[in-house]
């Protein structure tokens, strides 16, 4: 089943190629780093997390939306999103992939890595993450292959793939959770310290995940014979808008809890995205482009006439996601560490190495999904373009 | 399979070429052996050479965990503190080993180099010879 | 066999082994613990701390010294152990703009505050930070993966990363410390090497106007003991529950 993914048309090649040379520039801007250090990064004494983790924490969220779609069919049986699921478990595959690497170049002895199995540490989060999110990969490789192996040869899949995949749902919930919990359980960061942390996490995540794989299945209907039908992208779609109205309006109370009591430790942080703290307003601009596209996103998506209308659609979910990448990608994480403890405010901006990698590795995952995309449409024989038969 | 003489053959070819090296190296004596230069009044060590030879870095990697983790420091032979001229042995290298073997480049490097043994240790402890610069 | 179940197999019985190691490591013990009761704290008496018009660096100097601590001029690189800011700054959270202002913006002297609840060895994924039983917390600059979780859990900024090798930027090289390289946390340790010895801490030797104070709070009779029993101290963000052990008499 693999070997589908390395047959393709020109176009398909030339995609490829053109992941393999960003990923390759990429590469020698990490060897770069790799020699020399972290110092090549914005990163700072004061912001020791930037652009890296904050790529990993939006990333966890997209890979968790692979529950959104595989809850209602296996656990409702909602058979309309039957042929939605292995695309939403593959996206989930490219993102955890991210997710990790993304760990795995910010950290300043990465050789190390397998110390956290080695001495596992059952109070630390980051341990657990660790554990959730390499759980969630197998989970879906083996989910995702089961069935789509099942699909091929014509007959159902095997009876014990349906515990793993009810079990993988809560999994889906949990590695968010896990992630929030690095965040909302430290009290030296008064911006993250909030019980609210895990259910916007989740609902972001409910949010931006969807609304990719919207249009991921709108660029497949364009580029492949491959049409999921009409009704499970507005099913999706709604979902996409219940959970954007919930990430809204949890952000709004977030900013009543800061501003209504005053506490500065709350509110400079809130400061620093909005109206910019002590004439650093690098991130205002940033920040208040989400608020637009979040309000574009919103109307759009609520209002059932644009919603309905793929032309409207299309930039609707665009604006979720972008809308939720800049504050999560962007904000949330820099916006923790400025003021710092001390009451400083030191400023981050990430270097053109933190830019290369990361479009390195989105491109790693972008070509993980490619090509297990290809799989899938394969087997389905859904391509455009006749594969040669296998 | 087809081919089979074909694949055989190319095989045997490959095997012999990549363990050509333990051909060359197993009949009779090595014609090289790294010179260590051993300290000049040296006393005693901690253990014998062929001991030290096998297990020095089991010995380091121990007291490394012993000194960081548990915070014991004095090495303890047979049961008692082992003592260096009348003073209690710490268990550290650059304390207690290179106060005698102290010219990295002439007694560890010698065999290290030879055999393309790399410790990273040295990334983070600093011989004597680099602070007698 | 089949390649495919083959493969299957072979992953099933690595992943049960690694699950077996994992559990076992996760219930073992913890290191060893023989500092017979001691818990170790630190005194500053900011009142004394005010030699060549409070420029004075010698304890700053001494710990940069006998640990080999870079110096970098670019700040987001800097690393330090023991530092001065302002007072301000270092008691944030008792934010009191009346109070006299030479005493607003004398600079204290902050440091790693060796929590009895520390949050940085909480959340250290591997166990390279943790709190020993006499109170210090340590670091093993073996294990760490540089993470930086216990950088964004510190309360107090005490914590620095190696953004790049420190050596080229190391003064006065020494062989009888480590000098750490680029990729891990590092932080005060309470001088656990002379500790251990039965010394004082670095800084607290090369005070000479008797402004550091350091000893064992669990002995009535002790220098710290004594001196927290006469006079008024504070300390950083007690409200954050992490109960720091470092004691500034203001």
């Amino acid at each position: 089943m693999l070997e589908k993914a390395f047959t393709g048309s020109k176009k398909y090649w030339t995609w490829i190629i053109f992941l393999l040379v960003l990923i390759g520039v990429g590469g020698i801007f990490y060897l770069r780093q790799f020699n020399i250090g972290l110092t090549l990064t914005g990163l700072s004494r004061d912001v020791s997390w930037g652009f890296y983790i904050a790529q990993f924490t939006f990333l966890v969220g997209v890979a968790a939306s692979a529950v959104m779609v595989v809850l209602p069919y296996y656990l409702h049986n909602y058979k309309q999103f039957s042929k939605i699921t292995i695309l939403g478990e593959f996206l989930a595959i490219g993102a955890v992939v991210m997710c990790m690497l993304f760990i795995v170049v910010d950290m300043g002895q990465p050789l190390r890595a397998f110390n956290m199995f080695l001495y596992p540490t059952l109070n630390s989060m980051m341990f657990w993450d660790s554990v959730s999110l390499f759980g969630y990969l197998i989970l879906n490789v083996i989910i995702s292959m089961v069935t789509l192996g099942a699909e091929r040869k014509g007959i159902a899949p095997p009876h014990w793939i349906k515990p793993v995949i009810i079990f993988s749902i809560p999994w889906a919930v949990s590695i968010h959770t896990v992630t929030a919990f690095l965040y909302s359980g430290l009290a030296a960061r008064p911006f993250w310290m909030t019980a609210i942390m895990a259910p916007r996490f989740l609902a972001t995540a409910f949010a931006a995940g969807p609304a990719l794989l919207i249009l991921i299945v709108l660029i497949l209907r364009k580029l492949t014979k491959f049409d999921v039908g009409k009704e499970p992208i507005q099913k999706l779609a709604i979902i996409v808008t219940y959970a954007m109205i919930l990430n809204v309006f949890f952000l709004l109370l977030e900013i009543f809890t800061a501003f209504y009591s005053g506490i500065h430790e709350h509110t400079l942080h809130f400061q620093l995205l909005y109206t910019g703290l002590e004439g650093n307003n690098i991130l205002v601009p940033f920040m208040w482009a989400s608020v637009v596209f979040a309000v574009i996103a919103l109307y759009l998506m609520i209002n059932p006439k644009t919603r309905v209308n793929e032309k409207f659609l299309i930039i609707g979910c665009a604006s979720v996601f972008l809308s939720i990448w800049i504050d999560k990608g962007l904000g949330m994480i820099v916006a923790g560490f400025i003021p710092n403890p001390l009451g400083q405010t030191v400023m981050y901006a990430p270097t053109i190495t933190e830019i290369m990698v990361s479009v390195g590795i989105y491109s790693i995952g972008i070509l993980i999904i490619t090509g297990l995309y290809k799989i899938a449409l394969s087997v389905r024989n859904q391509l455009k373009y006749s594969t040669l038969p296998d | 399979m087809y081919d089979t003489m074909k694949i055989l053959f190319g095989l045997f070819l490959f095997v012999a070429f990549f363990t050509a090296p333990l051909w060359f190296n197993s009949f009779g004596t090595p014609d090289y052996k790294p010179e260590i230069v051993y300290p000049e009044n040296y006393d005693e060590c901690i253990a014998s050479k062929e001991y030290m030879n096998h297990y020095h870095m089991n010995i380091l990697d121990d007291w490394r965990d012993q000194v960081v983790r548990a915070d014991i420091r004095f090495f303890v032979k047979d049961g008692s503190p082992y003592l260096i001229n009348g003073e209690k042995a710490q268990m550290s290298l650059s304390h207690t080993c290179m106060k005698c073997h102290d010219n990295k480049s002439e007694f560890c490097d010698r065999c290290h180099d030879y055999l393309a043994v790399k410790p990273y240790c040295w990334d983070c402890h600093v011989a004597p010879e680099e602070v007698k610069k | 066999m089949n390649r495919r179940n083959f493969i299957k197999i072979v992953s099933f019985g690595g992943a049960v082994t690694v699950a077996t190691k994992l559990s076992i490591d996760a219930f073992s013990g913890t290191n060893a613990n023989q500092h017979s009761g001691k818990r170790w704290a630190m005194v500053i008496d900011t009142r004394k701390c005010i030699a060549q018009g409070g420029e004075c660096r010698k304890c700053i100097e001494a710990c940069n010294d006998s640990h080999n601590i870079p110096k970098f001029e670019n700040p987001k690189d800097e690393i330090h152990w023991i530092w001065k800011d302002k007072f301000k700054n270092a008691f944030i959270t008792s934010e009191n703009h009346y109070l006299p202002q030479k005493l607003n913006e004398q600079k204290v002297l902050l440091l790693c505050n060796h929590c009895d609840n520390p949050p940085c060895t909480n959340v250290c994924p591997t166990k390279a930070t943790w709190k020993r039983d006499d109170g210090i917390v340590m670091m093993d600059w073996h294990r760490c993966i540089g993470c930086r979780y216990c950088i964004a859990a510190c309360p107090y900024g005490s914590r620095s990363f190696n953004w790049r090798d420190p050596r080229q930027n190391i003064g006065n090289l020494r062989d009888d410390y480590p000098a750490r390289t680029k990729g891990v946390v590092e932080k005060c340790t309470f001088c656990d090497e002379l500790i251990a010895r039965g010394g004082m801490p670095a800084c607290v030797s090369a005070c000479e106007e008797g402004a550091l104070r350091f000893g064992d709070l669990n002995n009535p009779d002790s220098d710290v003991r004594k001196i927290l029993l006469d006079n008024f101290s504070i300390r950083r963000k007690p409200e954050l529950g992490t109960s720091p052990e470092v004691y500034y008499i203001v």
